[in-house]
């Protein structure tokens, strides 16, 4: 790293950081571009990506839009084609990657080893970046689907320590991307069958985690309310509780070690890394991804216009704003998960 | 073609007397085609069988069974990554599954086999793996009907052998954090092992005390047990030609056999379903991924 001296006081120079936002509607990738992203990321209204909810997602005619206006704005559009396609639809994926290539996306995010050769082959010219479904956590990992598909830019799964991005970082020749804010999952992404196993739709040829179809809130005479998915209770609260979206993996459960209900995999915790970006830049983490496609507008241009701050003032060598990132998580408690220490696993 | 039972990688931490053992039983008292070995779910514990591997694999080799080696699954710090090196780094007399793509890129361009870790759920990705060397795939637990059906007509086509599990907890989900660890309010670094209390993984029960999932350090399976034997046939007749029984502490020796004789059909598959249960299972049976519903529902299917 280089080092300047600036009125006798060391400042370090990092190189300028990419702002990666989440895009569920066409309304929330222009309060994104209006608020400072350096790239948003999308995907169209089907299976082709992993957040396939209800009223999120783009139509063909909204994508071409909105890649125009955002295109207009100096604002990358990376296209999430990042789930699995099972034997026999392959097609809907193809037309997914065909119909961007067609709008000009800057990049496509995809997890699948046939849909990476299918970019490699078809449209060479256009980035492909690895998503966090494809579960690559190593050198070698990251490094097969490199040489492979000539990947340019992997974003990193939540499960790694900054000494670990950083080591990751030596040995490979291509960029970093990491999540820094927003859902904290804690199954490996790309390699969990959960909600597939209780509703019978599948997170990676799905796109869908905890279908909202299948949530039920039931509450007793006590006014306790339980949270359920499918023909399961993921969590019971009190009156005085806030009760919690059910997702399997942020539940309560009963376990013989444990005399009461325990969250058996992780509390329900919202990631924030405002703390820890300096770290992540030195680390060579090039890009920075703010989770959240299914959010508001509000919380969309909140979260953006605080980070592009915080960012900004790094690279001009003042302190970020530390506070105004931490009240973002709107009360919840927030993680800095396994990145800060490996103790966490 | 004929169908063939394997025996899976014991996903489990059993002592080393257990898996002794179990090997010894699947050797002399099975007739099973394939017997997979290796740690694939934690590489804290690799360290304890070790040793035992190629008196184990002599074994099984000398009583007719061919064996092949496991990979990690989860790859992520330097003990697992070297193991990934080591296992790729065997002579290419050993037959190798991979269920990590660290793994790929050590073995791409050399015969391999793809675990069910692998994600292989489409043409394309099957048909790539086979160009780099891939000969032999186990699919994803969670493929529907379907896309098994598509996938066998073009493994048969390019000459690649397909298997899936048709017996034991579904594998559903890892994670960096031992789950085992957690339970006992101890971390993975120092976890104690407390993962060999539970041989066939720890219950997790919901707050209203209904059985739900199953806990095996950092994976979790279904508290149910995958059983295909309704969907053994059909399986066989769209070109699926390898069943894999996952190892659990009941008789497994009585359940390759019942498994070959619905294979022989010999017996049909609710005789197979009383006997299977009748080793030591007292938990539900399911089929749901197969026909497309939800994983723990068991589908009545009267083939």
């Amino acid at each position: 790293m280089v080092t300047l001296v600036k009125e006798n006081k060391p400042t370090k120079i990092y190189q300028r950081p990419e702002l990666i936002c989440p895009a569920g509607t066409p309304a929330s990738m222009r309060t994104a571009v209006e608020a400072g992203a350096d790239a948003v990321y999308c995907g169209f209204q089907n299976a082709t990506n992993a957040r396939n909810f209800p009223g999120l997602n783009f139509t063909p005619d909204e994508m071409q839009k909105s890649i125009t206006h955002a295109h207009k704005n100096g604002t990358k559009v990376l296209l999430a084609v990042n789930t699995n396609p099972p034997a026999g639809k392959f097609q809907l994926w193809k037309d997914a990657i065909d119909l961007g290539a067609k709008f000009a996306v800057d990049a496509f995010i995809v997890a699948d080893i046939g849909l990476a050769n299918y970019i490699a082959i078809n449209h060479p010219n256009i980035r492909l970046h690895l998503s966090v479904q494809a579960a690559a956590s190593t050198p070698e990992a990251l490094n097969y689907y490199c040489q492979q598909f000539g990947v340019k830019r992997v974003v990193l799964p939540r499960i790694l320590t900054i000494a670990e991005i950083k080591d990751i970082k030596q040995q490979i020749n291509c960029e970093i991307e990491t999540f820094i804010f927003g859902n904290h999952g804690l199954m490996v992404e790309g390699r969990c069958s959960l909600t597939n196993y209780i509703t019978g739709l599948s997170t990676n040829m799905d796109g869908v985690c905890s279908p909202a179809n299948q949530v039920n809130y039931v509450q007793d005479e006590q006014q306790n309310l339980s949270t359920q998915l499918g023909d399961f209770t993921i969590d019971c609260f009190g009156r005085n509780e806030n009760a919690g979206y059910p997702t399997i993996c942020k539940g309560r459960y009963h376990a013989a070690p444990r005399d009461e209900g325990y969250y058996a995999f992780e509390e329900p915790l919202s990631l924030n890394l405002g703390n820890l970006l300096p770290d992540l830049m030195e680390a060579g983490v090039c890009a920075l991804k703010i989770e959240g496609r299914q959010r508001s507008r509000s919380y969309v241009k909140k979260v953006v216009t605080s980070f592009r701050t915080a960012v900004d003032n790094i690279m001009n060598g003042n302190e970020p704003d530390i506070a105004s990132l931490i009240a973002l998580t709107e009360g919840h408690k927030q993680t800095e998960g396994a990145f800060k220490s490996k103790k966490w696993r | 073609m004929s169908a063939k039972l394997t025996i899976g990688p014991i996903l489990f931490h059993w002592s080393v007397d257990k898996k002794l053992d179990f090997y010894k039983k699947i050797a002399d008292e099975t007739d099973v085609h394939t017997v997979y070995l290796g740690e694939v779910i934690c590489s804290k514990r690799a360290v304890f069988f070790d040793q035992h591997y190629e008196g184990v694999a002599d074994k099984l080799k000398r009583a007719g069974k061919k064996v092949v080696y496991s990979t990690l699954s989860e790859v992520l710090i330097k003990r697992d990554r070297k193991i990934i090196h080591d296992f790729c780094s065997m002579s290419e007399d050993e037959e190798i599954e991979v269920n990590d793509a660290s793994g790929l890129l050590h073995i791409s361009g050399q015969a391999h086999r793809l675990g069910p870790m692998m994600n292989v759920y489409n043409e394309e990705t099957l048909k790539y793996l086979v160009s780099k060397g891939a000969y032999h795939a186990s699919l994803p637990c969670e493929l529907p009907r379907q896309s098994v059906e598509v996938l066998a007509g073009v493994a048969a086509k390019i000459g690649v052998s397909l298997e899936m599990q048709i017996f034991g907890r579904i594998p559903l989900a890892l994670s960096a954090r031992c789950y085992h660890a957690r339970a006992h309010k101890l971390s993975k670094d120092n976890c104690r092992f407390v993962c060999e209390q539970d041989s066939d993984g720890m219950l997790l029960k919901t707050l209203d005390n209904k059985e739900f999932l199953a806990i095996n350090g950092i994976q979790t399976l279904s508290y149910n047990f995958m059983n295909l034997a309704h969907e053994l046939q059909e399986l066989e007749q769209l070109g699926v030609e390898y069943f894999r029984l996952s190892p659990h502490s009941n008789d497994m020796v009585t359940t390759a056999r019942v498994f070959n004789q619905l294979m022989k059909q010999e017996i049909t598959a609710q005789e197979a379903l009383v006997q299977i249960r009748d080793t030591g299972i007292d938990e539900p049976f399911a089929n749901g991924f197969f026909h497309q519903k939800a994983g723990h529902q068991w589908v009545i299917n009267r083939n």
